[in-house]
Parts: C-alpha cells; sequence; structure tokens
C-alpha cells in the first residue's frame, strides 16, 4: 500500500473557503428534497454526507457546485452566494467519472487547464507527475476505454484535483468499484483530502468510508432531508487502513450512524450505486 | 460498414459480395447471349445487351463516359459538400435555439417532402442550365439526412459530461466543441453516408431536368436514341462513384472516430 503526500507538488491556492447552506429548501421532479436544512463546512476541512438513498445529497452537491438554485435559503462558499461565484469555487467530481472517450486519459486530467486556455503541451506537463504519483505512469495516452474501472475513477480524481477549486464536491466517487480497489483508492485519496488545502464534501453510501476519510460525518434523513446528526470521527490510530477501521472506537461510531440511518427506514448499504437519487 | 478489424470474416466481407454479384452477372450474360431474355420480352437482341456487351460498348466509348461522368462527379461531389456545410450549419442553430428548434424542425421535413423530380425543372427555368441547379437538387436531398441525424447527436449529449464541464472552467464554446460536436460526429457521419448514396440519385434528376452534359444527360439520349448497352455502362458508372464516395466517407469516419 502506498502512502502519498499530495499538495506538496500542487500548485494549489493554500486558502480555502467554507461552504454554509441555511435553510435551504428545494424540489425537484416534484418531490420535496429539502425543506429547511443547513449545513456548515469549515474551510479545509471534510465533511462527509450519508443518508438513505433518495434524501438529496446529490441534488445537494449540485446546489453547493451552483449548478443550480435551490427553491429558498441561501448557499454561501467563501463569502460568495451567487450560483456563478459559487461554480467558480467548485468542483463537482459526479458518481460516474464521466471522462471524455475522445481524449486521452492525460487530457482528460487536464481538462479543467485546457479549459482556462492552457496550451495542450503546458497542461500535459502539469498533469504528468500526477500520473506517475497516482500509479498511471505509462497510461498518460491510454484512451478511457482501455483503464480498468479503479484507472478511470483515479484520472476523474486527478482532473477535479486539477481544476485548482477550493472547495471539492465528491459525489460517491467510488461506489462502482470493487472493495479491494475501492480501498486502495480511500488511500490514495486520503493525504490530498486532509491536508487541509480543500474544503471537501463527500457523499457516500458507505459509513466506513465516510468515517475513514472525512473530519466529521454528517447523517442526513430520509425525504426530505434534514440533518440527524454531525458525528466527528475518531482520531487515526495506525497507520494502515485496516487498523484504523477496526479500531474500538472506529467501529462504535459506525455501529451507531448505522443504526441511526436503519431507524430511517432504509439502510444506505442495501441499493445499488446509480439508484434513484 | 462498421469496422470489423481483426476478425477472420474479413476476407468474407468482400468475398461473399464479389461471388454474389458475380453469380448475378453470370445469369445475366447467359441469358442475354443466348437470346433468352430478349425472345422472352419480344425485342430485338441488342435492346437487351448482355454484359460483355456492355463491358465492350464501356471500352468502345470510355472518352465520351469519362468526359460525362467527371462533369457528374463534379456536381456530386460540391452538392455534397454543401448540405454538409448547410446540414451542419442548420443543426447546430436548431440544437442552440429552442425557439428555432420548434419554427425550423418541420421545414427541415419539409424539405425532405418536396418531390425533387417535380421542384428540378422549376430550377432549371430558375436558374438556367448551368451547374447551379443540380447543386440545388444534389444538396437539397443530401441536407435532410445530415441535418436530421446531426441533429440528433447533438441532443443526445450526456447532461452529466456538460455539467462536469461546467465545474472545471468550462465556458459554452469548450463545452460545444469538447463535449457536443464530438458526440454528434458518429451521427453526422451517417447522415453523411446516407446522404452520398443518394446525391447520385440527385445528379441524374438533376441533369434530367436540363443538361448538355453529365451521365445523366447521356443516359437520356442513349434512351432515346435506344443504345441500350451504352445506357447500362453509364449506370454501371454511376453505380460505381457512389459506392466510392461512400467507402470514401466510411474510411473518413473510421479515421476520425478513432476512439470507438
Amino acid at each position: 500500500m502506498l502512502h502519498l503526500a499530495t499538495g506538496e507538488n500542487l500548485d494549489l491556492p493554500r486558502m480555502t473557503a467554507s461552504v454554509s447552506g441555511r435553510g435551504i429548501a428545494h424540489s425537484f421532479d416534484g418531490l420535496t428534497v429539502f425543506d429547511g436544512f443547513d449545513l456548515e463546512v469549515a474551510a479545509g476541512e471534510t465533511v462527509a454526507l450519508v443518508g438513505p438513498s433518495g434524501c438529496g445529497k446529490s441534488t445537494l452537491l449540485e446546489l453547493i457546485a451552483g449548478l443550480s438554485e435551490p427553491d429558498r435559503g441561501r448557499i454561501e462558499v467563501g463569502d460568495q452566494s451567487g450560483a456563478a461565484e459559487r461554480l467558480s469555487l467548485c468542483a463537482l467530481m459526479p458518481q460516474t467519472d464521466c471522462l471524455l472517450p475522445w481524449y486521452s486519459a492525460i487530457d482528460n486530467a487536464a481538462l479543467a487547464l485546457t479549459n482556462r486556455g492552457s496550451r495542450r503541451s503546458e497542461a500535459r506537463a502539469e498533469a504528468a507527475p500526477l500520473f506517475e504519483r497516482f500509479g498511471l505512469a505509462g497510461f498518460e495516452q491510454s484512451r478511457p476505454r482501455e483503464l480498468s474501472g479503479g484507472m478511470r475513477q483515479r484520472v476523474a480524481f486527478l482532473r477535479t484535483l486539477l481544476s485548482g477549486k477550493d472547495v471539492l464536491l465528491l459525489d460517491e466517487p467510488f461506489a462502482s468499484l470493487d472493495a479491494i480497489t475501492r480501498a486502495e483508492l480511500q488511500e490514495w485519496l486520503m493525504p490530498s483530502l486532509t491536508d487541509g488545502s480543500h474544503t471537501v464534501v463527500l457523499v457516500t453510501h458507505d459509513v466506513e468510508e465516510a468515517l475513514f476519510l472525512a473530519d466529521r460525518v454528517a447523517v442526513l434523513s430520509d425525504r426530505p432531508g434534514r440533518l440527524l446528526e454531525i458525528v466527528d470521527s475518531p482520531p487515526a490510530e495506525g497507520a494502515s487502513r485496516s487498523q484504523q477501521v477496526t479500531a474500538t472506537a472506529f467501529t462504535a461510531l459506525r455501529e451507531r450512524i448505522l443504526s441511526l440511518l436503519r431507524e430511517q427506514g432504509s439502510g444506505p448499504l442495501v441499493d445499488a450505486p446509480g439508484a434513484p437519487r | 460498414m462498421s469496422g470489423r478489424k481483426g476478425r477472420p470474416g474479413r476476407a468474407l466481407d468482400w468475398l461473399a459480395p464479389l461471388a454474389l454479384v458475380s453469380f448475378l452477372v453470370g445469369l445475366w450474360q447467359l441469358a442475354a447471349s443466348t437470346g433468352f431474355l430478349a425472345d422472352r420480352l419480344g425485342l430485338e437482341e441488342f435492346l437487351v445487351p448482355s454484359p460483355a456487351q456492355i463491358a465492350e460498348v464501356l471500352w468502345q466509348d470510355r472518352a465520351l463516359i469519362a468526359e460525362n461522368a467527371w462533369v457528374t462527379l463534379v456536381e456530386i461531389v460540391v452538392g455534397f459538400l454543401i448540405a454538409v456545410v448547410v446540414g451542419l450549419g442548420a443543426a447546430v442553430a436548431l440544437h442552440r435555439s429552442e425557439l428555432l428548434r420548434r419554427a425550423g424542425y418541420p421545414l427541415v421535413v419539409a424539405s425532405q417532402t418536396i418531390p425533387i423530380i417535380v421542384i428540378a425543372p422549376v430550377l432549371v427555368v430558375w436558374f438556367g442550365y448551368g451547374i447551379g441547379p443540380k447543386l440545388a437538387v444534389i444538396a437539397l436531398i443530401c441536407f435532410f439526412p445530415i441535418a436530421v441525424n446531426t441533429l440528433d447527436g447533438l441532443q443526445s449529449v450526456d447532461r452529466d459530461l456538460t455539467r462536469m464541464m461546467r465545474t472545471i472552467h468550462g465556458s459554452r464554446s469548450r463545452i460545444f466543441w469538447r463535449v457536443e460536436a464530438p458526440t454528434a460526429l458518429p451521427y453526422a457521419f451517417s447522415g453523411a453516408k446516407i446522404a452520398v448514396a443518394v446525391a447520385v440519385i440527385g445528379a441524374v434528376f438533376g441533369e434530367w431536368a436540363g443538361a448538355d452534359r453529365g451521365l445523366g444527360f447521356l443516359m437520356l439520349q442513349d434512351n432515346a436514341q435506344l443504345e441500350t448497352a451504352r445506357l447500362f455502362a453509364s449506370v454501371f458508372v454511376l453505380s460505381t462513384i457512389a459506392i466510392s464516395l461512400f467507402a470514401i466517407v466510411s474510411l473518413l469516419e473510421r479515421r476520425i472516430l478513432r476512439w470507438r
């Protein structure tokens, strides 16, 4: 297993933005997804959202990202509350990898740079060290369909990282992966998330993943989504992932969150990735 | 025509049609050269030429046929290219504007319902005997499959991809060139392949309405003068042009759509 300290070579802004939502109410397709929802994420913090499927977690990320405005309530990223301003501060990593099949892996990863007007060669040069670091060396020129699911997800993660945005919104980034690949990526991701260079909101079905990756875990209720409880993750005990997730404090918290979710009716672990949100 | 590289059936792709065509031509040769066909139809033998006779005429009159084929080829290629430009432009315009799509789509469909054989003589009255009316007829015939297919492609863009682009500094034009256009390209090629195959028919109609050269013109004359063998020779050349152009578009498609 590799432990990689990302952040040192990454030319990312050191000042990052907080995320705050107050009194968010939103309907989608005639369904009331939120009716007065509050969330505070401090700058540089990682918060995971867990909740029954269909409780509007993905919708919340889109609202924060500024892809749409809530019907009511106020969302601020940094001190900006307009959708366009939020969009300029947030990067969203969707559930599916959303790689463009007509571009090579490295051009996909560097998409944010060329979108901003960088020359393709410069963008590739900037992305190349990250390919090395994320175990993608040698696959720079591969098309997405030639990559495994785990590799595609890593490229998608690099693309999000290279956007240079302060706030990363990750929507079940590992849901489509097998357990081993998922655990590997969690360990790869860990350092680049928790170094405080980004504010991260992570949506996941996996309580273990939430507790492992995030500083705090927000447990959401069934629709319309309310914040049931916000739980501080236990301090990391032991070096490896398997040591951490088997520590007593960790498993106790996991069981508590799971029982909270079970009271909501539908367990978070029973539904498949891509189920209706 | 899709790429089947590396499959053992590759040789079969051209062997099978070749065998079938050879068989049919052989059958025709037999029926014509024995006088069976003419007998059955109650016609003079020269009106029912055999493939060998057609080939002979094709060789004898090669200069005349080539000269007229060149005229028709130019008409087809230019008319087709006009349709590509106008068709792609129309598809993008209709895609961009909901209002334009609602207003313009029926018009696009209507363009295909125009009976070409009726409109062609009118175009000749309007634009004269030159290349203009032929280009108009060909472009009109080719426009529809290109515009409709490309529009379908543009409309089928994955919303997740455009949303992803918006969160990573993707401007409207970058989203178009990087997401929408590549998504629509395979559709546009499908349309172009249909268009290039029917372009030949457009050229013949255009020439029939009024022309003093071209394969369509030559066919009309040969028909009137009962030069049936040369008429068939022209049909053969026309088909060859259509098949070649189709193959060129298919090749281009495989070259450009590398990611598929």
